[in-house]
């Protein structure tokens, strides 16, 4: 078995969940049982197609399962929080703090979209590979979350204070 | 002009779109600054973004990410399971090396390989620091290092400088520097410094996967040149980091 090919991706494994959970150890732990679906499943894995975009697929998945469904009650919380009018000027530089914390604020499915595009930089047909959703999907929730991290970095403190989620 | 979408306007910010359709989309913004305000605004949020997550790729990765599954498997079993688990790991991650080696050479090769095929493949962020900054770039990763380091030069067999980035290893701080050939084969030198380890050792050959490694250790530090080209090919660029970086 050639499964450590798989080691060149934890880097990047670790960057994705990193910025999809904040936590570092959570973030961890889902590096971790993503892997350990890996190498049990790498027979699976066909040699010479992107093992990189299976990764992805596997990670999302375990992400949906495990994690999600324990944070669904605070993200309806966050989704409900108004969105404040952008403020007529936008400064380029952009408080890293307010960029994290916006991120944090997009529901899940909105997250997971602009990271891989984003940070991860996987085109928009890898996107919907990686995610098992129409490319049209993909465009929809890239187009809501950046606007909406747009709108949350742009405008003055909600009235309503995040809560860290974890 | 065709009606643009707002997945042009998406597309365009990540640089994807075709050069007559880019055209369309810059001649739209032009008459609309709002618009053109709104996506100059998603492309900093997403800078932003890289330059808050990006330093991840650069941590060492735990070493329990990094066990196969054998080893995974004792993990349920007892607590006095973890000592084997830990040195089935350790010898995992060394394998590959042929003879036994210092455990800091073998890591190593194992770290550069890696650093290679993370990094290698990036198209639009290859470096943190470009060429084009090579003094730059020179004083910035020496500071961090604590030495001068030199950039040697491979351009006359036919590798060029695209410039480096610092990573963090188990033993601190390193340079990885990247050049690339006319047909944009990538190579990576990386630049570690050993501490302790005090052992210099002859030039050494690993195969990682696709990506050769040739490695040595000089007084306290470790070098390590990776590509995914041929081994002789990649012993006379070694060859050459060697002599200039060693006189």
């Amino acid at each position: 078995m050639d499964s450590h090919q798989i080691l060149e991706h934890i880097p990047r494994l670790r960057r994705y969940a990193r910025a999809l959970l904040g936590d570092r150890y959570a973030a961890d732990d889902l590096v971790q049982d993503t892997l350990e679906r890996a190498w049990n499943k790498f027979h699976l894995w066909r040699p010479g197609s992107d093992l990189r975009a299976w990764l992805f697929t596997i990670m999302h998945n375990v992400f949906v399962n495990q994690v999600r469904s324990k944070r669904s009650e605070i993200e309806k919380t966050m989704e409900e929080l108004p969105v404040v009018a952008v403020r007529a000027t936008q400064s380029d530089s952009l408080e890293i703090a307010d960029v994290e914390r916006a991120l944090r604020a997009l529901p899940d499915e909105q997250r997971e979209v602009l990271i891989l595009v984003a940070i991860e930089e996987m085109t928009y047909d890898e996107v919907s590979r990686a995610l098992a959703i129409p490319i049209g999907t993909v465009m929809s929730r890239l187009s809501r979350a950046r606007e909406r991290m747009r709108r949350l970095i742009a405008g003055v403190q909600p009235a309503v204070p995040f809560k860290v989620v974890k | 002009m065709t009606h643009l979408l707002e997945d042009d306007l998406q597309a365009f910010v990540d640089d994807v779109l075709d050069e007559a359709r880019r055209g369309e989309v810059e001649a739209y913004l032009a008459q609309r600054p709002e618009e053109a305000a709104r996506l100059h605004a998603y492309r900093a949020q997403d800078a932003a973004l890289r330059a808050l997550f990006d330093p991840v790729l650069a941590e060492p990765v735990p070493a329990a990410l990094a066990a196969r599954p054998a080893a995974r498997r004792w993990r349920p079993v007892a607590l006095a399971a973890s000592v084997l688990f830990a040195g089935v790991a350790i010898g995992w991650i060394a394998r590959g090396s042929v003879a036994p080696l210092p455990q800091a050479a073998a890591s190593l090769a194992r770290s550069a390989a890696i650093a290679h095929a993370v990094y290698s493949p990036e198209v639009r962020h290859p470096v943190e620091v470009g060429a084009d900054q090579q003094d730059h770039l020179v004083k910035w990763l020496s500071k961090r290092l604590g030495t001068d380091l030199r950039v040697p030069e491979l351009a006359t067999l036919g590798y060029d400088l695209v410039g480096g980035r610092l990573l963090s290893g188990s033993q601190g701080p390193v340079a990885q520097f990247m050049y690339q050939d006319a047909k944009g084969q990538r190579l990576t030198l990386y630049v570690s410094t050993q501490k302790g380890e005090g052992r210099d050792t002859a030039f050494r050959f690993s195969q990682e996967d696709k990506v050769s490694v040739f490695y040595w250790i000089d007084r306290n530090y470790g070098y390590a040149l990776s590509g995914e080209i041929k081994r002789d090919a990649l012993l006379a660029l070694a060859t050459a980091v060697y002599q200039q970086l060693s006189p």
